[in-house]
Parts: structure tokens; sequence; C-alpha cells
């Protein structure tokens, strides 16, 4: 193996290397390139398609290219906000893969200065009926993300978990952290002023993670078991010292910039500081706190150990970061200091043992690949479904309960039981309806956030799928009460140097693009992760949308629950022949295929503004959008929580499966009070949004009446029984 | 009448207890730093819920060793209030101002939820605005709840009316479905539930006020055992 092979490189990498020092690199040099240049560090594959997303408004305060984007929320406050992957770490070492991602994520958070408050996590895993490893995985990702989240006392309010066959061998685990802060309090990650030390603050750096950023850019094969060594090891409680002693010292002033330890650990740190402060930087490695003796200056260089922070601070302030940092019982530690030679010079004691341009490691000095695409078969042959060639089923009670107790429909609780959901006392809305709501403590606000994504959809038509995510992730804002502001993106796909791949990647940029600049919520922060393949397949493109929006008087948040008896229920929008990529088709019909419904955004814009009128006026009891399942999904969720029962009537023109499983885009189901029924009425008519009264809440069962004939009749409590015991019962 | 939280590091609930006595109660409430030597201005001292010390070795195994536990232990000694919240409580068995120990709840999971709890006795500093078998909701999240004692200190515990809540329905597999219990002296609380977290309409309940509200009509004076 050639030495650049050995840490990830290809030969015309290694010879822009040269091109760009002059002379071959040595060791530790080549692996710093090696990191940085990976896809997890560079971005070399994604990069050329991200001018397409808008990135700007008058409510981004800050868009993608630092530790995390900002968005205006007003009363002068803003909400900082990212979403990371930990996918490869955590199919090999569940626990710790997913606890370090919960990690990593609100480190980028607090370096922007702001104070995190909540946690979402998406979450995507094999078929948990057929694999003991999947249940492994699940309960060891579930335990990690509540083991860090529950112990730095950070809520964790959202999310979504689905299960399909693409995950067998790589699921996703994607964190988002969100954080509060004041615009004349934002930080950023500059190593400026000439002459102003670097400090090193937090946990020692250790062998752990050794090469992470690379190995997060392979396939995982049989043999990536072995690369466990590579997957970093978490210390919530050493973290949310880290998190209090940095906000601590953000507010005296002292700090220039800060920025976490992330991927590539002190090599990322220090290059992306440099470049985007006066350019060079100069640090002494035998400076850096160790966990064990006779580590390489490569180690320690590249090491991804947990819980470290770079600071810049101004000249002459060192002891009173080192006292501040002391109280939270860390220590701080200067170990370089900023310079204006555009060098990033890495020493060991008096000998030099890197000395690179700055720029040249990071992502504007990286290839940059325009990867082949093409149009791959099945994508064709999907389409050529018709509803036609599967036959009516017969015993509709029978199939609403199949659909509940499968586990993408089923209830999450099992799950979100396990994280601390609460803590802070902010959680207005908690988990379980379409988005958490947090108050905003000092004003009347409050924010709304989810994160989406129906995988299945964006396989069968990736610019299609990609646009729904964007608007269903708007669809649970507007339906909490919210407008919505901004997206964060967690972009999972397969091999990027594989054609077929690579189109699905770029179908899905131009969809979220094209959806983000409808909704007017530009992309304000992101995460690409590739490579989530094994020998056999890639996993469904998988580009997750966390969003967040803002209600400027959180008393008036609605939730998904019927609320009391009498209440009259509104279907908006229309239902279609629409089952292709359903749930349904999936789960009763074992099919993952056929034409995924149309998406009229016009229409989607006019039902959404009009729901969030409705809410904002006080008139609506509650709202749901329809999404997996359908109609009759939908029904049953909105009647479990309060255990209300609803009469409903449907009449169609269409085939009965349809009609209660069709998962035709931009419906929603509203309850009204019947005194406030005319002035809804007269908001959708003026937004031209189709809407029908299907009945009433009553009772405590679920009955649909459709043409005159009783096709669903189910007492909610053992719609219910089964729905919320249906995960535990698969994973016990 | 003045309320002190103790914050130790990895202490999380210290800003809801906070909060809910400052703002939703507006009581005279300060922030006490573990490394501090004296706790003598306060009439109730609270130890909030969290992972002190990051919780490695065994739930609230550090935290008395901690600078201020020395005065804390001096304050509840005096029969003033000492009220220990989830983390709280396990510093409270750890250092013996309590009885019994918490350990792994049943099914080994974390959980976070809201439950229901019932009064077991009214006549205490923590409990006068309730009424007896009165039903509070109030919120859980442990992973450490389970509560175990030896039979000998269970009977003497009856005995007393140290039982002050019980779980409607048993979430971690806890003795006697025990939620919250104090000391003989009546002057310690111990509990699991967060009475902080529900101390507000908007947060979906605010039941935890009976207790938070006992403790100040027993600090006004306006409440004695009967």
């Amino acid at each position: 193996m050639n030495n650049y092979d050995a840490v990830g490189l290809t030969r015309d990498e290694y010879d822009r290397i040269i091109d760009y020092i002059g002379r071959e690199p040595n060791e530790l040099e080549l692996n710093m390139y090696g990191v940085m240049w990976s896809e997890h560090c560079s971005y070399k594959h994604s990069r050329p398609l991200f001018k397409h997303f808008p990135t700007s408004g008058e409510k981004v305060l800050q868009g993608p290219g630092e530790n995390a984007g900002i968005v205006d929320i007003g009363d002068n406050l803003a909400i900082a906000m990212k979403i990371e992957s930990h996918n490869h770490p955590s199919a090999i070492e569940p626990y710790q893969g997913a606890a370090t991602g919960v990690g990593g994520i609100i480190r980028d958070i607090f370096a922007m200065g702001a104070r995190p408050i909540a946690l979402l996590n998406s979450l995507r895993f094999g078929e948990i009926e057929k694999y003991d490893r999947v249940k492994y995985l699940l309960e060891g990702v579930v335990e990690g993300i509540a083991g860090y989240g529950n112990c730095i006392g950070i809520p964790t309010v959202g999310g979504e978990v689905y299960f399909n066959s693409s995950y067998n061998g790589n699921p996703l685990v994607n964190a988002m952290c969100v954080g509060i802060i004041e615009h004349d309090k934002i930080h950023r990650g500059n190593a400026s002023g000439v002459g102003n030390s670097i400090m090193y603050v937090g946990a020692a750096t250790g062998r752990d993670g050794i090469g992470g950023a690379s190995f997060a850019s392979v396939e995982l094969t049989e043999e990536s078991e072995e690369k466990r060594s590579a997957v970093q090891v978490g210390d919530p409680f050493m973290e949310k010292l880290l998190l209090e002693a940095c906000l601590e010292l953000l507010d005296t002033g002292s700090i220039v910039g800060i920025q976490d330890l992330g991927a590539a650990g002190l090599t990322s740190a220090c290059c992306e500081t440099a470049t985007r402060g006066e350019g060079g930087m100069e640090i002494d490695v035998l400076k850096i706190p160790r966990r064990e003796k006779g580590m390489h200056p490569v180690e320690v260089m590249i090491s991804e150990s947990q819980e470290r922070m770079l600071l810049i601070v101004e000249k002459g302030r060192e002891r009173e970061v080192e006292e501040i940092v002391e109280k939270w019982g860390l220590h701080a530690v200067v170990i370089g200091k900023v310079t204006d030679n555009d060098k990033l010079v890495v020493k060991e004691g008096e000998k030099v043992v890197a000395d690179i341009p700055a720029e040249s490691l990071d992502s504007s000095g990286a290839p940059k690949y325009y990867s082949d695409y093409q149009v791959p078969e099945y994508y064709k042959e999907a389409k050529k479904f018709k509803y036609n060639d599967i036959k009516e089923p017969t015993g509709y009670n029978e199939v609403l309960l199949n659909l509940l107790k499968s586990p993408n429909i089923a209830s999450k609780e099992w799950i979100y039981r396990q994280y601390d959901h609460m803590v802070r006392t902010n959680t207005v809305v908690k988990p379980g309806s379409d988005a958490a709501v947090l108050r905003i403590r000092g004003t009347k606000k409050g924010i709304a956030l989810t994160t989406d994504c129906n995988s299945r959809y964006c396989y069968l038509d990736p610019r299609e799928g990609s646009k729904i995510a964007v608007v269903e992730a708007a669809r649970n804002i507007v339906c909490s009460g919210a407008k919505p502001l901004a997206v964060t993106d967690g972009l999972n796909f397969g091999n990027p140097e594989k054609p077929d791949r690579y189109w699905q990647f770029r179908e899905s940029i131009l969809g979220i693009s094209e959806a983000c600049r409808e909704l007017d919520t530009p992309v304000i922060s992101g995460n690409v992760s590739f490579y989530n393949e094994t020998d056999t397949h890639a996993i469904h493109p998988t580009p997750i949308i966390g969003m967040v929006g803002v209600l400027d008087d959180v008393e008036k948040a609605c939730t998904m629950y019927f609320k009391s008896e009498g209440d009259i229920i509104l279907q908006l929008g229309e239902t279609k022949a629409e089952i292709g990529g359903s749930e349904y088709l999936s789960i009763i019909h074992h099919l993952e295929t056929g034409e995924i419904p149309f998406i009229n955004m016009a229409m989607e814009k006019r039902v959404q503004e009009a729901i969030l009128e409705a809410i904002q006026r006080g008139l609506l009891e509650s709202a749901h959008d329809l999404s997996e399942g359908g109609i009759a999904v939908g029904l049953a969720e909105c009647s479990m929580e309060k255990g209300l029962g609803a009469e409903i009537t449907l009449n169609t023109n269409l085939r009965r499966d349809l009609e209660l499983f069709s998962e035709s885009q931009s419906r929603f189901l509203i309850s009204v009070k019947p005194a406030n029924l005319d002035a809804v009425a007269r908001i959708l008519e003026e937004s031209r949004v189709p809407f029908r009264s299907i009945g009433k809440v009553m009772g405590n069962k679920l009955q649909i009446v459709m043409n005159q004939e009783t096709v669903i009749e189910l007492p909610v409590a053992e719609i219910e029984e089964l729905w919320r015991g249906a995960i535990k019962c698969l994973i016990e | 009448m003045k309320f002190g939280i103790v914050v130790f590091p990895g202490s999380n609930c210290d800003i809801d207890c906070y909060h809910a006595l400052k703002d939703t109660l507006g009581q005279d409430v300060e922030y006490i730093w573990h490394d501090t030597e004296e706790v003598k201005e306060y009439d109730c001292v609270i130890l909030p819920g969290g992972f002190s010390y990051g919780d490695y070795l065994r739930c609230g195994a550090v935290a008395p060793f901690s600078r201020v536990m020395d005065a804390v232990k001096v304050h509840a000694d005096k029969g003033k209030l000492l009220v220990g919240i989830c983390n709280g409580f396990q510093i409270l068995t750890e250092m013996g101002l309590l009885p019994g120990a918490l350990v792994r709840n049943k099914n080994l999971k974390f959980i976070c939820d809201t439950v229901a709890l019932k009064v077991e006795n009214k006549e205490t500093p923590f409990t006068n605005r309730c009424t007896h078998g009165q039903i509070i909701n109030i919120p859980i999240a442990h992973g450490e709840g389970n509560y175990v004692v030896d039979d000998e200190e269970l009977e003497k515990m009856k005995k007393n009316g140290q039982i002050l809540f019980t779980y409607q329905e048993n979430p971690n597999g806890s003795v006697l479905d025990i939620a919250g219990i104090c000391n003989e002296n009546k002057n310690v609380l111990g509990m699991m539930p967060h009475p902080e977290r529900a101390c507000e309409d908007l947060l979906g309940n605010d039941d935890g006020k009976f207790i938070l509200q006992s403790i100040i009509s027993f600090l006004e004076g306006g409440w004695k055992s009967e």
C-alpha cells in the first residue's frame, strides 16, 4: 500500500499536496491532509452542489460555513441550530457512537455562544422484526442518546425513527441541537489578531477516535468491526462543565474566537479557525494535555477525543480564562499563537514537524469532484405500478390495526420515554405530537422543532421526495401554530462515486432547494454523510430536514389531539388515488414501488398559511397533517392521547383502500368548536383551500362510514393499546 | 424567608427549581455554589436533580464529599428544612440523612414521564397543603429511582408516617411503591419526582405547587402539626 493510500487519498490528491507545499509531505503532514481531505471534512463530492441551496434571508444571521446556522426570532434573540450524522460509529458501537454524536452537535451550538436548549434525533434502522442485530443497535443508540443528553441536562424533545430493509447493514443516527442566543453575543471560530493566544480547554487528548473522519468516508464492510478504535468515547459530565465554562468565558469579552474539536480533531480546529481569521497559526504539540505517554504527533493531531475546545484568547487575558475554567474544575493551556503568514505550523518543542499553507488543508484547498450521474433503472420501473395491480383487502379494521402496530407508524413512546424531554422546564408540547414546542423564557414567544424525511419517497423519486420532506417538516411546524423559519439538513446517501447514487444526491439537493425557496425557509446549516452502504446495497436516500419555527404567542401552541366531544372535524386538501410509496403498500402488500404522491407547492403554501392564521386566531382545537397511513391512521392518531373517538363519514368515488390510506399531499385534519366553524370556513375559502366536514369528535370509538357502509369501527382503547405497545413488544 | 439551591458540578435542575420558586411562586431564592462553607441564611435548602459529578461511580455517591455538605448537614441537624429531589434524594440517602437507597429502575431503563402520586401523609412541612390520599401528577426522570430499604427500617418509617408519596402505578420497582419519604424529624424530604417541573399550566400541569406551597406555608408559620 502506498503511503497516500493508507490515509485514504489518491495519487492525484497526493500530487496536489506536493504542488501546494513544493515537496513531499512528511508523515504528519500527509495524515493531516488525509483527514482534512476525507469526504467527511472536505465535502469534496457535495460542495459543488451546495450553490443551489437558498442560504440567505432577512432573518438569517449566520448561514452555512460556521459551526452552526443562526436565525432571528425577534426580541434581540436568535436560534442556533445544526444537525450532524454519526452513522458509521453507531453501526459499530451503538452506545458510544450515538452518545458522541449528541456531544459533538452540542459543542457546535455552544461554540457559537448559544445556550443549547433542545436536542432532536433522527434515526433509521433495518427490519426490526427480522434481525436481533437491529434490536441491539436500536437499544444501544437510544441508550447512548439518553445517556449523554440526560446527563448533560438538555431535553431531547423530538425526532423520528423509521425502519426499512435498506438500513439493515447501515443504520442512521443524526443528532440535531438547537440553542438560544442574543444577537450581540454571537461568536465565531476565527483565529484573528496576530499574537493572540491559542488555548486548549477540556478533556485530555487520547488515542480514541483516531481517523474517525476517514472511517466515516468509506463504505461499511465486514472489517469495519476492527475500526472500533475509530469510535470515540463520550463523557457528558465533562461536556457539561465545558459548556458552562465556555458560556461564562464568552461573557467576559476575552474570547476572540472559539471552535470545537470534532472530526479530524486539532488538525481541523486549527486549520478552520486559521483560515477564517488572519490565516496563520503556530502550535506546539508538546503542550497538548495527553491521556497517555508516548503519543506520536500524528496521534495528537488527528485524535477525535471528545469534549475539547479551542479558544483564541486576547493576548494578556490568558490568566482570566484559566481562572474561570478552573472554577469549573477544568484546565486551560496555551498551545500556540495566531500568525499572519497563512501557514499552519506544528512544532514538537523547538522542532517544526508540520508546515502547511492553512488554506490548502481546508475545504477550499481540497479537490472538488463533479461526479457523473445516471438515472437508475428502478426509477422508471417503479412508475409503471398501477393500483389495479393489487387486490382490495377485506376487513378494514384489521388493515388499520396492522398499520398502527407496524414499527414506522407505532408510537415511539418506548424510545422517547428514555429521554429526559422536560429538563429546563420549557417543553410546552412534548414528544408525540407533530412538532415539539418550547417556550422562550422572558418572552411570550415559543419555538417549534421537528425533523422529517420519508426516505421511501426519496428513493422512488429523490427530487419530489426531498421536496415532500421539506414541506412535511413545515406542516408539522405549522400544525403546532408556528411560522417555519429555517432548515438544517442532514444528507445521508450512498457512495457518491457511483453514478446512480450521485444522481439521487443531486436530485435531492435540487428538490430541497426548490421547496426551501418556495417556503422561504433557507438552509442555514447541515451535514453530508456519504458511503452509507454495505457490500450489497445502499441506504435509501435520506435527506433529513430539521426545521425551526416561531410562535409569537406560545400560549397559542396547538397539538394534534382531539380535545372535546362535539368538535367538528374537517379534512383540508383533496384525497386522490395516490398510494405509490405508501406505508399501506409496504405493510399490507409488501411492495415498495409506484409513483409517489404529487406535490403542488402553490396549494401547499395556501393550506399552510390558512392553518397558521386559524391557529393564531385561536380558532382550532387540533391540527394534524396527514402522512404515512393516510386519513385512517391520521384519525386514529388524533383520537389516542385523550381517548376521544370520532364519528366519520367519507363519501368518495375512490376505491375504499385508496380513500383510507392514500398519502396525497397538502392534507390536514383539524377539529373546530361548532361556534368557530364559520370563521374557519371563511379563512379556508379565502385561501382557496378545498375542505370538507367529515364528522365530529364523539364517544370512545373510531367509526368510519364510507358511502353508507361502516368500514372501520374500533374502540380507541384497543387501538391505543396496540399502537403504544408495538415497539416495546418487538424489542422485548 | 429564603431558599437556597445547591449547585454541584453536573446539577441540571438547579435552574428549574430556581424558576419555579422565584418566577412562579415569588420567593426569595439563591444558588449555593458547592465550594461554599456556610448555608446559615437559608430556611430551606434544596439539593436539585441532575448528575452531580457525572454520577459515574454510583448516583449521589460523590456529592456528600463536597465542601458545602458539612454545612448542609448542620442546617438539617438544627431542624431546618432540607429537600432532595431526584439526584438530591440519592445524595441524601448516601449521606444517611434519609434511610434506604436508590438502585437501578427495575426495567434497567431511564424513565421520563408524568406519573400519579398519592399523598400518604399530609401532616408534614412538605405536604400540608395537600389532602390525605390526594392524587397529584408529577414528572419523573431517572434511571435509578428504585427505592430499597430493610424491613425493620420500613416498619419504623410506616409507623412514623415518613412515607409521604407513593406511585399509583409503580414505574421503577420501589418497595411499597415509594416515591418520596422524610426523616423521623420530618424536616428532611427526599423524592424522585420533580415538583419543580409541574408548576405552570403552560407546561401542562401545576400539581407541583401543592408541595412547594406547603413548604412556603410551613416557613411562614401558617402550619403547625396537629
